[in-house]
């Protein structure tokens, strides 16, 4: 197990490092002069040349790449080029944001689709089943912005039960921001559940019919004892690593959501940077989404490992 | 039905399950089928009652009605079921769920799949403890570690830490022997419990749970296809065929005075270690099990009975105590014992193959096969220790015209890598291979079309080896048309006459392989080979997942197709008595080695090379007359990626010498002419170690006496 992490880890490295270079390349080596695309068609020559120097875009490729690298790893992630702020202060309280709002989408939708597809495992086939398997259908067909325009219509709109906007100031503290998150949060559940359920009734089923589950029943084991620790300690494997590579996109991949609702996560901080051009803020937030997604598969890996012997013992 | 006089001595104390006209009925679409008909039996304590039947029988059915454990369609439609004068039928399901694991336990059949992967092998016995004797954690553990003992773990402590995927299959069956055992039951169901395994292990298992059974006396309902495991292990027989009993008696009984066709015909199918093709065909039983939804209004073996008069067709017989203990289902039971050929089949003159000197048609030296281990992209960079593994390693056999050379060893010796080596579809790492003359490429790929017809090959799962989506006309037909030189015109008339060489209908030629039974489409796998005419025939474990009685009317095909042909056959199996029975020589591998090579009945009479005779002595024989000596391999096969040092087998062997075992690698000995061992004991003091290893203790004449 031990040697298997380093594996893992070195090779989360590298993969970070070939997306940085990614990054790099799609941000600074596009066609035409970089320094003109910031400031547009009607910049003066001078303007260009110093924001050019400011950028040492002047210097070799690599010579530019290896800086911002390091630079980027020591933490000094540049100054925004529209509002003059540290990018790294702003990009870490966007990303305090997104865990808030991940944090509170998993706890809707794992424990709910976990219950979900293990209930419809036990009645396969029967009007439980198929219930729940069509319903779980329907969510993942949906995207967000439909389920997400749904919900402000009816839940905020005509009941008035929540707001329908969640720009809120990015420095309200949890305990205020709760009610905002709440809508954004089963938004990113619907679609999520459906997928977590489908997931967990096939595994589960497949574990049901298995011959160490049957083998379990006729030691007369008491039928709860059998589901919880016979059952689902092996069909859930399937559904853990999903969840846990699900992260990376729950922190910064809910771009459409945080816009329905204009949450100030990373994903709307992205499309912000996209839209006024700011490379020095677009190039860190990738970097920092990247960073997070390798990591979630990197959880989902050792989560995986530590959940089944086959693979925790293998050394 | 059992009320003519004397009571038997098995049932003169109180059955401990007492089953009585037992039927199963499934609700399909097709309509109810009664899977299970009228079934009564009884066993008594420290009794183990063998239950045989071919597939489809409803052996499992059974077994799985006794602990009211059907499939959802499944429900018992009469009859009753008593343990220890408790009405099984009458529990309620939570009643009945107390009556599982603690009265009545189960051993299944595939050790891996019954044992839960996640969880350790201790907790699983303890938590049955815990439940059942209501034991604390603490107590229960213990229990588990003194189980584990029982079964024979040398490091109980160790072991009950493991995960499945850590234990090999007799390891795991061991385990699930422990926990059937944990509470004492009343009634133990074992279900097939060394089909898994390998013969060598499958004899430590039954010495295992006979020792066992003999400290416990616990009754045993133990269900198995193989006749050789009743004969071993058993003390009464049933004989299920499709839903019902046919006969039933003392093991002893029954193997020698057969009171029902049905069990005649089924212990002449199964081959003999000491039988070869030159001296006997097998029985063979036309005809197949008949269907659920069709069963026959009389006898439901009548159809393919060849004593069967009218009468046996119009009514359906009871049951009768033709002698004490002894039931048969046959209305002209008396008839049975004097018509031993009843199923033999018609002798026509098998010729011996050529003499020894015949024309090389294989030359196959030094094969070897090392599969490079490799891992995941840059993970392979950590990766440490030996990077291969020896799955082949110098394997050199010739194989005459007109012969078969059977090729036998455990599971992972290397014997289907090596077969895959000569037909190309594995690449050789170095070695020759000569057909007739040629040398062979190593991969087939590389082989002309001229070679390729002379190498056929017949695999073990007909289901995955035949094209669904092709009628077995165009099936056979394709080889005939890629390789052959047949005319296209010709084609039909030439898939008719390999239909009819392989005893199937000309009629089958427009027929999709999922319309045929296993037998018949491994048949046309047979027919597929030989429609390029080969030179040499392949055949990979061709009848290991195939029925008893359909196994012996192949093995006669193969070996009348090849009297008629003169096709050199490669026969492969981990069956020894099969591989006797159609073989001319015999090679023995172990651990990617040959250790022994030569004509079949030299190599299965002493001297034999150790592991050989492990082999030997590890084959449950069909016949409780015949004594084997005890001569058990213990572990399975080391892997081969750490193969041992000096012989291979030093570490299994029970006849190790000492050190020169385990550093130097042996050498050849002969033994006769064509007859070679590999090992560091002489061959003479071999045969003195080897002189009792078969014998036959027949009381009355007529019995094959002596040794071997």
């Amino acid at each position: 197990m031990t040697t298997y992490l380093v594996r893992r880890f070195a090779f989360i490295l590298l993969t970070i490092i070939a997306a940085s270079l990614v990054i790099f390349v799609a941000t600074r080596m596009m066609p035409g002069d970089v320094a003109r695309v910031m400031l547009g068609q009607f910049a003066t020559d001078q303007a260009v040349e110093n924001l050019r120097e400011e950028l040492g875009l002047n210097r070799p490729a690599h010579v530019q790449y290896l800086d911002w690298l390091i630079h980027f790893l020591t933490g000094d992630w540049g100054v925004s080029l529209v509002n003059r702020l540290e990018v790294r202060g702003m990009v870490l309280q966007r990303l305090g944001n997104s865990l808030k709002l991940a944090a509170l989408s998993l706890g809707i939708y794992v424990p709910l689709g976990i219950l979900l597809g293990v209930v419809a495992a036990l009645n396969r086939e029967g009007p439980v089943d198929q219930a729940i398997s069509g319903l779980s259908m329907a969510l993942v067909g949906l995207p967000e912005f439909v389920t997400g325009l749904v919900l402000i219509a009816f839940v905020a709109i005509s009941w008035r039960l929540l707001p329908a906007n969640s720009s809120i100031d990015p420095d309200t503290p949890l305990r205020e921001a709760f009610k905002y998150l709440i809508l954004p949060a089963i938004t990113v559940s619907l679609t999520s559940l459906g997928y977590i359920a489908r997931m967990t009734r096939a595994s589960t089923i497949n574990v049901l019919r298995a011959d160490y589950v049957r083998a379990a029943e006729l030691k007369g084991l008491p039928r709860r004892q059998v589901l919880l620790k016979h059952v689902l300690r092996n069909s859930l494997l399937p559904t853990v690593t999903v969840v846990a590579m699900g992260i990376g996109w729950l922190i910064g991949g809910l771009i459409v959501t945080e816009s329905v609702y204009g949450y100030p996560g990373l994903g709307r901080l992205l499309v912000y940077g996209i839209q006024r051009r700011d490379l020095i803020l677009v190039q860190a937030v990738s970097m920092v989404i990247v960073t997070i997604y390798s990591f979630s598969n990197l959880v989902a890996d050792i989560l995986y490992g530590v959940l089944n012997p086959r693979i925790r013992l293998a050394d | 039905m059992m009320s003519n006089g004397v009571a038997p001595p098995s049932q003169s104390t109180e059955p401990v399950l007492q089953v009585t006209d037992l039927s199963v009925v499934y609700n399909t679409e097709k309509g109810p089928l009664p899977a299970v008909r009228h079934v009564s039996l009884r066993i008594g304590q420290g009794e183990i009652y063998g239950l045989v039947g071919e597939s489809g029988s409803g052996k499992t059915t059974v077994a799985r009605a006794v602990v009211r454990y059907l499939p959802a369609n499944g429900a018992v439609s009469g009859g009753s079921v008593l343990l220890n004068k408790l009405d099984l039928m009458g529990l309620s399901p939570v009643q009945m769920r107390r009556v599982w694991g603690s009265q009545i336990t189960m051993v299944h059949q595939d050790p891996s799949a019954a044992v839960n992967p996640s969880i350790p092998i201790g907790e699983q016995i303890a938590e049955v403890a815990r439940v059942h004797l209501g034991m604390d954690r603490r107590q229960a553990r213990e229990k588990a570690l003194q189980m584990l003992n029982q079964v024979g773990m040398s490091d109980p402590e160790a072991v009950a830490g493991r995960y499945a995927h850590q234990l090999s299959g007799g390891m795991l069956q061991r385990v699930l022997i422990a926990t059937a055992l944990t509470t004492n039951p009343q009634l133990l169901i074992m279900d097939e419990p060394t089909t898994a395994l390998d013969v060598t292990t499958e004899a430590v298992i039954l010495d295992l749970v006979h020792d066992l059974l003999e400290q416990y006396q616990t009754a045993v309902l133990y269900i198995t296809h193989n006749l050789g495991v009743v004969a071993r292990i058993a003390t009464r027989v049933g004989v299920l065929y499709a839903g019902e009993l046919m006969e039933e008696g003392a093991v002893p009984d029954v193997f020698k005075r057969k009171l029902h066709p049905y069990t005649l015909g089924l212990l002449g199918c199964v081959p003999r270690v000491d039988i070869s093709k030159h001296d006997v065909e097998l029985n063979t039983i036309p005809g197949s099990i008949p269907p659920l939804d069709g069963l026959p209004s009389g006898c439901i073996f009548a159809p393919r009975c060849p004593m069967a008069e009218d009468a046996c067709r119009l009514e359906h017989p009871t049951q009768v105590e033709a002698e004490p203990g002894h039931l048969t289902a046959c209305r002209r039971w008396q008839a049975v014992p004097r018509l031993p050929d009843l199923f033999a089949a018609p002798q026509s003159e098998i010729e011996r193959g050529e003499t020894p000197e015949g024309s090389l048609v294989l030359d196959a030296r030094n094969v070897a096969k090392h599969f490079k281990l490799r891992g995941m992209g840059v993970a392979a960079l950590w990766r440490r220790g030996p990077s291969e593994l020896r799955a082949v390693d110098d394997i050199s056999i010739r194989v005459r015209k007109g012969h078969t050379m059977g090729i036998v060893g455990e599971s992972g010796c290397g014997k289907t890598t090596f077969a895959r080596c000569v037909a190309g579809l594995v690449e050789a790492s170095c070695g020759e291979m000569i057909l007739e003359g040629e040398p062979l490429a190593y991969s087939v790929a590389h082989r002309p079309l001229s070679v390729l017809r002379k190498i056929q090959m017949v695999f073990q799962n007909p289901d995955a080896s035949l094209n669904p989506q092709l009628s077995v006309g165009a099936c056979i037909g394709r080889p005939l048309i890629m390789l052959g030189d047949t005319p296209r015109n010709q084609v039909g008339q030439r898939v008719r006459d390999l239909l009819r060489a392989v005893n199937l209908p000309e009629a089958y030629a427009d027929r999709l392989p999922h319309e045929l039974s296993g037998g018949e489409k491994q048949r046309v796998a047979i027919a597929r080979a030989l429609a390029a005419n080969p030179t040499l025939m392949i055949c990979d474990e061709p009848i290991s997942s195939l029925d008893v009685s359909v196994q012996a009317s192949l093995m006669n095909l193969l070996v009348r197709l090849q009297g008629a042909q003169g096709t050199s056959y490669l026969f492969i199996s981990h069956d020894l008595a099969a591989v006797r029975h159609v073989s001319d020589w015999i090679a023995v591998v172990y651990l990617g080695r040959l250790w022994e090579v030569g004509p079949a009945e030299e190599v299965f009479s002493p001297p034999f090379h150790p592991y050989t005779e492990a082999l030997l002595s590890a084959l449950p024989i069909p016949d409780p007359d015949v004594r084997q000596k005890r001569i058990r391999l213990l572990g399975s096969v080391p892997s081969a990626v750490h193969i041992p040092p000096g012989c291979r087998f030093h570490t299994r062997c029970p006849h190790k010498i000492g050190a020169v075992c385990e550093t130097e690698e042996p050498a050849w000995q002969n033994v006769a002419r064509y007859h070679s061992i590999c090992c560091h004991i002489p061959v003479d003091e071999l045969c003195d170690l080897q002189r009792h290893l078969l014998r036959v203790e027949r009381p009355a004449p007529g019995g094959k006496e002596g040794e071997r």
